[in-house]
């Protein structure tokens, strides 16, 4: 009743290949983006931009980069901390050694970069799979974590191994402040998710769904299995090296490679897992889950008035977290982005059963 | 020459213990297809149950009753996890184990307290010589590391046994060749998969007692099943004897790339040395040494 | 209609996050609130447990024995990080809002939220103190305007270490030839020491054979190994945690004498011999300034936090060595507050006033008597160029059963770490574009 498509006839091809091809949806859209870019900027606490909007924007971001590889293509990768890392390091390298070097190509160069090496340890996806892959993407997550803490020379010969984020500036504006960083982070998130969308959308994601589904059936259809593998850990390693860099810039500020260590991996994972595969929405759903989860685990005792020791809660959340995580996969092998269908149909036939 | 025996036998001593641990993810892999990540947990979980238990009885009689926990959590896990999981993919598998491992960490930590806890075997702890008649100097052989090292390898060679000969073990074979064919002529798959669960359970208590005699049973424990996942893919996730040589490999290839090649590397190499290794066999054969082979059908 | 189980949960999940950003609305009473970083669980949890037991139970007792710091009645948080960077940052920013003056100083306690903070805090005018660890550069408050190494540096314990073995070789000269090995966390932690070790190495013409342990650093045969290879003369170990044990249990596995073998202030704890027991007899550990034991402000604890139920852990615990650490830690977060009240008035402290008050901490012999300390720690003063305070340690050696203090004390040697820091913090200056605060004249314009 709230939700009909009924009398929205589509006249044309372009009509038809919308994103949102019902209007109710668009305006949804255009409302959560108003609220996203004017409310949120206006009335956020510093504490809710800060803590919880930001690091879910970054999160989110890399999130839809393991979302092409894994929910797209099919490609199980534990090793996106290591792309992140990649994309992290090699923006601060950048910045540092190119004076002058703006901001925004410094992110995009680090995000081919990041590509590249991503590549290059997707090659093994020609020969090996499933799980076996996932195991030895693994490689990819220790070797990052040794390199960027040995080789002095990717620190700028930091004796520890941990640098700085350089002063961030876009077009002579400074990001200074949550606002901007908040935005700064939204507007790359905004664009790389219409980006991937559409490249779903369109042939080579229909290469990478067919690899995914069964690759000796793609390779018989004619799509090249090394091509389809090789450009999914591309543009998943651009996507996750970007958000690495904006994760070490604009949340950490100051970094170690221990800030992309396998754990990061591991909740990449479970944002897409949980939020849905192959689906861009639900790489949102998955972040703002990971994210909000353990602060909220954390909050319960002290908003329902119980006094519990810090260690007694930390266990806790563990096993919260962990039994979540259980339980969703039971209940919604799909994840949230299924939910978010399902309430869609809920609305378009309320009051009715069907 | 003597330095490099020694090395030689730290690699292969090391290397059982990651066959133990890979031993683990091979047992639940093959019978129930399930990429264990718990199996730290249940490290952990095991140990802790242990060493608190030895506070107040003797340790054979603490190991029966952690055992015996063991068996209850495998029921659990099959009862509440696995049932309801069946015909997922690998991956939503693989998660649910994680998810498992978190809630296994948090409990243990919860229930037994989560300070450094003893669990004493009474094992020798000064190193003892051998061999000094032959090679100049003698060979320093850590008297306790050989006696885990033998442990180990006995309940390597036990459950080898026990897969092969016994009942049961063919049962659990013929579920892992087949769950359909398995269930259709009468073998019940939810009892082995307790069953299965439980040996994994005694694998993670047994890998708990060795290391946590060694470093104290606490928190890390859970991190040292990491060291068994380059093994399994090496010797492949479904062969038994492959855990087996796949551990030597990784704990020679492991010890002998952190002597030789760390120093000029600037060391702390162990950490990748052996996915690499692992990587380097999985290219010449994607379904690991001793895997079965990957036939596609379209 | 039904909704799906999930779709219950996930509206569930919502409406608990949804009331998350709880703006700080609180009355204006007299409070002032500390943030306590702190690390109860993970692979860090059975050292990090005692450190913030201390800490709380300090608060606990100002509150229960003085009714707060003049007056002001102290309240706190704990925030669990779990010596995880980007957990540390997320407690960072839950915490510093609170209370009627927001956060007025933080305490990382962990190298890595150390270097990720020293970029927020300035930004929020909130100081931050890392008692014996974090940056060693530091210590130069031209520089780093809002950072507090008090009590001492990764450097100074490394030169310190090193003071004591030339003292036990009979001369620096002595040393010429020798080979020490640094077996350490592959962290920034551990990193530290390194500039410190190779500028004393080119000094007296030693050798320095670096070991990195992955952390946690369950595995370490292979570093051993190599420790037996080359037969150091002595192993410096820089440890946290299960690495610490599990190197001391390596070294007993391969003959290593351990009374050669020294460890940081970190790695000189019950938790880190516990295990190990009477075999790690000999082994030497840096104390920062005081081990364990039980003096007249922990006498206090127990009398005002223990006899009435409210200790944070176990009795037994209170006067270990990370305890104690803890106790220390809180009474420099305290005496900045109480310094800072002596300039702005008996009210809760912003953390800009607190941070003038750490520039001006004055710990002299009776304030050290008043607080309790007095045998435990030594006089510290703190100006606009030192933010070290104080940099004297000691030596102990583990008996078998318990940690023995040597009575000698030693200060770093600050002809040689002065110009390193100079330069470290001078780079850093440029990398920022900082400009250094030029201390004398702050001195005679205050």
């Amino acid at each position: 009743m709230f939700y009909r498509e009924n009398g929205q006839f589509k006249t044309s091809y372009t009509a038809d290949a919308q994103i949102f091809p019902i209007l109710q949806d668009r305006l949804f859209v255009i409302a959560m983006l108003l609220a996203a870019f004017v409310l949120v900027p206006l009335w956020g606490s510093d504490y809710l931009l800060r803590a919880l909007l930001i690091p879910f924007l970054i999160l989110a971001l890399a999130a839809l980069g393991l979302n092409v590889l894994v929910g797209y293509c099919g490609q199980i990768s534990l090793g996106t901390g290591a792309f992140m890392a990649v994309g992290a390091y090699a923006a601060y390298n950048l910045m540092a050694r190119l004076p002058g070097m703006p901001l925004l190509l410094a992110l995009l160069l680090a995000g081919l970069i990041a590509a590249a090496v991503g590549m290059l340890f997707g090659l093994p996806s020609l020969r090996i799979r499933g799980l076996y892959l996932a195991v030895a993407t693994l490689a990819a997550q220790f070797l990052a974590d040794w390199v960027f803490s040995h080789v002095a020379w990717l620190t700028m010969g930091s004796a520890s191994g941990s640098v700085t984020a350089p002063r961030l500036d876009v077009f002579g504006l400074a990001i200074e402040g949550p606002v901007r960083k908040y935005l700064l982070c939204l507007t790359l998130l905004c664009i790389v998710a219409l980006a991937v969308k559409n490249l779903v959308r369109a042939r080579k994601g229909r290469e990478w769904m067919a690899t995914r589904d069964m690759d000796v059936a793609a390779s018989v259809i004619g799509i090249s299995p090394v091509r389809a593998k090789l450009s999914a850990f591309g543009v998943s390693s651009f996507v996750a090296g970007i958000a690495g860099a904006l994760w070490a810039f604009v949340h950490l500020g100051s970094w170690e490679p221990a800030a992309f260590n396998i754990d990061m991996s591991f909740k990449l994972l479970f944002m897409i897992i949980i939020g849905g595969l192959g689906s861009v929405m639900g790489s949102f759903f998955g972040a703002a889950f990971i994210v909000l989860l353990p602060i909220a685990l954390n909050r319960l005792p002290a908003m329902v008035g119980l006094q519990l020791s810090t260690s007694l809660v930390s266990h806790l959340e563990l096993m919260v977290f962990g039994a979540l995580i259980v339980f969703f996969l039971i209940v919604e092998p799909h994840g949230l982005a299924r939910l978010w269908i399902t309430a869609k149909n809920k609305l378009r036939v309320w009051p009715f059963p069907h | 020459m003597g330095f490099l025996l020694e090395t030689l036998i730290a690699g292969l001593m090391a290397g059982v213990l990651y066959a133990l641990i890979a031993l683990g993810f091979v047992l639940i892999y093959k019978a129930s297809g399930v990429f264990n990540f718990a199996q730290g947990a249940m490290v952990l979980f095991a140990a802790l149950t242990m060493a608190r238990l030895q506070d107040h009885m003797p340790w054979p009689l603490a190991f029966l009753l952690a055992f015996g926990l063991m068996v209850v959590l495998a029921w659990l896990i099959e009862r509440l996890v696995l049932r309801h999981l069946v015909n997922q993919s690998g991956v939503a598998l693989l998660m649910a184990t994680l998810g498992i491992a978190y809630f296994l960490e948090g409990l243990g930590q919860l229930v037994w307290g989560d300070d450094i806890y003893r669990i004493d075997l009474g094992l020798p702890k000064q190193p003892t010589v051998v061999l000094s008649g032959l090679i100049p100097g003698g060979l320093l052989l850590s008297r306790e590391d050989l006696i885990a090292t033998l442990a180990a390898a006995l309940l390597v060679a036990l459950l080898t046994l026990f897969f092969q000969k016994s009942d049961v073990g063919r049962a659990l074979r013929a579920v892992a060749d087949d769950h359909q064919a398995a269930q259709s002529i009468g073998i019940p798959l939810s009892r082995m998969w307790v069953i299965v669960w439980s040996i994994a359970g005694l694998v993670a208590l047994v890998t708990g007692m060795i290391w946590g005699s060694k470093l104290g049973v606490q928190f890390s424990l859970s991190l040292i099943a990491l060291k068994g996942l380059p093994v399994v893919i090496l010797g492949g996730l479904t062969s038994v004897p492959g855990a087996i040589v796949g551990g030597l490999i990784v704990g020679l290839g492991e010890k002998l790339a952190e002597v030789y090649l760390g120093p000029m590397l600037g060391g702390g190499i162990e950490s990748w040395f052996a996915y690499l290794l692992a990587l380097g066999f999985l290219l010449l054969r994607p379904q690991g040494l001793f895997g079965e082979r990957i036939i596609d059908r379209v | 209609m039904t909704f799906h189980p999930s779709l219950r949960a996930a509206a569930l999940a919502l409406a608990l996050t949804g009331a998350l950003p709880t703006p700080s609305v609180q009355a204006a009473t007299a409070e002032q609130f500390f943030p306590v970083l702190v690390y109860r669980t993970g692979p860090y949890g059975p050292n990090g447990v005692p450190w913030a037991n201390g800490y709380v139970d300090y608060l606990k007792m100002l509150n229960a024995r003085d009714g707060g710091i003049n007056g002001v009645k102290i309240t706190f948080e704990e925030c669990e990080t779990g010596y995880a960077t980007d957990r540390g940052v997320e407690c960072y920013e839950r915490l510093k809002g609170k209370g009627p003056t927001g956060a007025s100083v933080f305490q990382p306690l962990s190298t890595g939220v150390t270097f990720a903070l020293t970029e927020k805090a300035p930004k929020d005018k909130i100081p931050l103190i890392t008692a014996g660890y974090g940056r060693s550069e530091s210590q130069d408050g031209a520089v780093f305007k809002w950072n507090y190494p008090l009590l001492g540096s990764y450097w100074t314990a490394a030169d310190i270490i090193m003071q004591d073995i030339i003292k036990r070789e009979g001369g620096a000269a002595k040393l010429r030839g020798k080979k020490i090995a640094l077996v350490y966390h592959d962290s920034p932690y551990g990193k530290e020491p390194i500039a410190m070790l190779e500028e004393r190495a080119k000094m007296h013409g030693f050798t320095l054979d670096k070991l990195p342990v992955t952390a946690p650093g369950v595995e370490q045969k292979a570093t051993w190994l190599q420790v037996r290879r080359d037969r150091p003369d002595y192993v410096l170990l820089w440890g946290w945690g299960v690495m610490n044990s599990t190197a001391l249990k390596e070294a007993i596995a391969t003959a290593y004498p351990l009374d050669h073998m020294y460890g940081v202030w970190w790695s000189g704890a019950e938790p880190d011999v516990k295990d190990v027991g009477a075999d790690a007899k000999g082994y030497r550990a840096l104390a920062m300034q005081y081990g364990s034991g039980i003096g007249r402000v922990q006498q206090d604890i127990l009398k005002q936090v223990y006899d009435k139920n409210q200790g944070t852990g176990p009795r037994d615990t209170v006067g270990q060595v990370l305890y104690n650490r803890g106790v220390y830690s809180a009474i420099l977060a305290v005496e900045g507050v109480r310094r800072a009240q002596e300039q702005y008035g008996k009210k809760p402290m912003s953390g800009e006033q607190v941070r003038w008050g750490l520039e001006n901490l004055d710990l002299n012999e009776a304030a050290l008597k008043r607080l309790g300390v007095d045998g435990q720690l030594r006089t510290l003063r703190t100006t606009c160029e030192n933010h070290l305070g104080s940099s004297w340690a000691r030596v102990q050696t583990w008996d078998g059963a318990k940690w023995v203090m040597s009575p000698e004390w030693y200060d770093a040697d600050m002809q040689i770490i002065k110009p390193m820091v100079q330069q470290a913090a001078a780079r850093y200056a440029k990398e920022r574009d900082i400009t250094p605060r030029d201390c004398a004249r702050e001195a005679s314009g205050a």
